[in-house]
């Protein structure tokens, strides 16, 4: 039981990472169409950023509260990954926005080499240790059950972020212009909304949620690497895709999805097939379960609400 | 690159005329050495060659006779800079340089394609440093190597968690690389063959941080001890995440964790029960590991990194097998090489038939005082 517990609060903490960067995903999806592989990368930078900041912090000011530097880290990755999603947006893909579907694709592609690449440059071939700020010894809440403050947090932050920009987008007037936006531009546009100020706005606020869900990733497992996005970058994609891309509710919905799915189906593949797979299939029981849900809604679990555009 | 490869080959060839000018009674034998001299293991690489010139310069001094002739050795030395196409192409430069015997290469991935090259050629070659078992599973007949191999590392970890340890049941994880997952299969068959009982056997990849199912899955078996196959980017994630599941299992893992890097990447989570395992011993517990020490301080004026001592006996057993055969072809000293046995610095060194070292040595670590000391 407590097995079974333990594999849930596991797949909780990832879940909640994937969710978080799947936001960005489906977020462009829906206004775009556009699949922007290069997010999984802006969570990559988000997470070295924050590292730089805090290696210069230990140096200048060692005595400083660690929360107060993380938080001053997080206010350093999230603004100069939103930069980058802008950069992204306006030099690589506004140009595109006309061509046929398969070039903005092939070129997103390009841009997560490009990131990848320019970061392992900065930032060398070499893992890092990410300071761990905030305490990862466990706490017991039930007993044999174990999580860490730092797992608490990332839930929390998480869930906070993702209500907030559930109200952003269905409360504010932004929001409506969003909604308009995804639904028709050229109609949005007529109506007096801004739809390149406010595709650029869809950019910039993926990838601030991407830096946050990178500072979370690299303070959970204590490492940050030039590579480091682009898996979980992969997953939440999936994650999207699961929950129904171009949906929020989808995005989160499929997120812990996935995250519950690969964590109990790691913990239980064996028992389930009597010992034929084990845990080197986990990443297949994922994409088993993507397949079997595309099967019977292939609109994902939540259907894709954004209507066809010509 | 090209133009220092150019430079250091006429600088070979001049030495080359210089020294059959200078004793020109003399027959002069090549022995070449490979190891990375550029990147990020180069102070590897050149440890290498020095424990291999070593060897070259003692012999000389002590006057060698090859068929009734003095026998003058000269090291030629090559960059394969730890990249397996390098390492093929510097084979290539050796054997159309006629060297009788290669000393090298460092790097398990070097080593496997260039034996090929020298196979071919007919040319011996012993490496002080590549364990992975492939290298000797070619069946190539001129291939040795002075260092244990996974085999025997893997034994020795098995042997270690269900003896020194009096683990009663061991969970093994892997991270499915080729080294990983040969190192754990060894772990495996001996910790069975010595009693233990293996509990889990999960599976990771070598580019993953999140361990938390398995371990998870792993803890409810309540294992003695975990052992963990793979790199110490995996390694050091995987040590935080055991703590962080309060599992107190024992935790050990091979060379690959057995790093000051894994020390820096786990943090706290790394204790008095974290250990790891290196092929080789200690250089002070090596039978003739202090007076090596000194001479290699006096020539060189640097110390030893790890592997200088099994590339100095990689070249004296080449030297030796030539005086017992009393030859320095090739296909004539091999079959005295097959056979030698002699004292070197690191132990006896006699190779089994298929040109691994029969008693390779293999040490285990425990984590102490802020980094890894060898326990007796």
């Amino acid at each position: 039981m407590e097995t079974l517990l333990q594999q849930i609060v596991n797949g909780l903490v990832v879940g909640s990472v994937y969710a978080l960067v799947a936001l960005g995903y489906t977020m462009v999806y829906g206004i775009l169409g556009l699949i922007n592989f290069a997010h999984g990368e802006v969570v990559m930078v988000g997470a070295l950023t924050a590292l730089q900041t805090l290696l210069f912090l230990m140096g200048v000011a060692p005595d400083m509260a660690p929360l107060l530097k993380l938080a001053i880290a997080v206010l350093v990755a999230v603004p100069v990954c939103m930069i980058l999603g802008f950069l992204m947006e306006r030099l690589a893909y506004r140009r595109l926005r006309g061509a046929p579907r398969l070039a903005p694709l092939i070129t997103a592609i390009g841009m997560s080499f490009l990131l990848q690449t320019l970061a392992m440059i900065i930032w060398g071939r070499n893992y890092h240790t990410f300071p761990q700020l905030i305490s990862t010894d466990p706490l017991q809440p039930i007993d044999g059950v174990f999580i860490t403050p730092v797992q608490i947090a990332i839930v929390i932050i998480s869930a906070l972020m993702m209500a907030g920009l559930i109200l952003l987008v269905t409360k504010t007037r932004l929001g409506r212009a969003m909604r308009a936006t995804a639904e028709n531009h050229r109609v949005a546009s007529l109506m007096g909304v801004d739809t390149n100020a406010i595709i650029a706005l869809t950019f910039v606020i993926g990838a601030g949620l991407a830096a946050v869900a990178g500072v979370m990733f690299a303070s959970n497992y204590g490492i940050a690497h030039y590579a480091m996005g682009f898996m979980p970058g992969l997953k939440a994609f999936t994650a999207a895709v699961l929950g129904g891309i171009g949906n929020l509710g989808g995005a989160m919905l499929g997120g812990i999805v996935l995250g519950l799915v690969e964590a109990v189906g790691a913990g239980y593949i064996e028992t389930m097939t009597f010992g034929f797979l084990n845990s080197s299939y986990q990443d297949i029981f994922a994409f088993v379960i993507l397949g079997i849900v595309l099967i019977f809604r292939p609109t994902g679990l939540l259907g894709e609400r954004v209507s066809d555009r010509a | 690159m090209k133009k220092t490869g150019i430079a250091i080959a006429i600088m070979g060839l001049g030495f080359g005329l210089l020294s059959n000018g200078v004793s020109a009674a003399d027959m002069v034998v090549k022995l070449g050495h490979v190891g990375p001299l550029t990147g990020s293991i180069s102070h590897l690489g050149k440890d290498n060659e020095n424990g291999a010139l070593l060897a070259v310069e003692e012999y000389n001094a002590k006057g060698v006779t090859i068929g009734g002739k003095k026998v003058k050795f000269e090291l030629v030395g090559e960059d394969d800079q730890a990249d397996p196409r390098t390492g093929t192409t510097v084979a290539q430069r050796l054997v159309d340089a006629e060297v009788v015997g290669v000393v090298g290469h460092l790097n398990s991935g070097t080593t496997i394609p260039a034996s090929r090259i020298y196979n071919q050629a007919g040319i011996p070659m012993i490496s002080p440093s590549a364990t992975n078992p492939k290298l000797t599973q070619q069946n190539y007949a001129g291939v040795f190597r002075t260092i244990a191999n996974d085999v025997q590392q893997g034994s020795a970890i098995g042997k270690f968690a269900t003896g020194a340890l009096g683990a009663k049941s061991i969970a093994i994880i892997d991270d499915r690389t080729a080294y990983g997952q040969g190192l754990a299969d060894e772990v495996e068959k001996a910790a069975k063959a010595s009693g233990g009982k293996v509990v889990a056997r999960e599976f990771t990849t070598d580019k993953a941080t999140d361990f938390m199912a398995i371990l998870t899955k792993i803890k409810a078996q309540n294992p003695d001890v975990i052992f963990f196959g793979g790199m110490d980017a995996q390694g050091g994630p995987m040590l935080r995440q055991l703590k962080q599941l309060g599992i107190n299992a024992k935790f050990i893992t091979g060379d690959g964790g057995c790093t000051g890097e894994i020390i820096k990447l786990a943090g706290d989570a790394l204790g008095s029960t974290s250990y790891c395992t290196q092929a080789g011993l200690p250089l002070d517990k090596m039978p003739g590991g202090k007076d090596f020490k000194e001479r290699y301080k006096k020539r060189f004026n640097l110390d030893v990194q790890i592997y200088a001592p099994y590339a100095y006996d990689a070249a004296a057993a080449m030297i030796e097998a030539m005086k017992a055969a009393d030859s320095t072809a090739p296909a004539k000293y091999l079959p005295a090489l097959k056979k030698i046995n002699f004292q070197g610095v690191t132990g006896n060194v006699a190779f089994d038939d298929k040109g691994d070292i029969k008693e390779g040595a293999i040490t285990v670590y425990q984590f102490k005082d802020g980094g890894w000391n060898p326990v007796n």
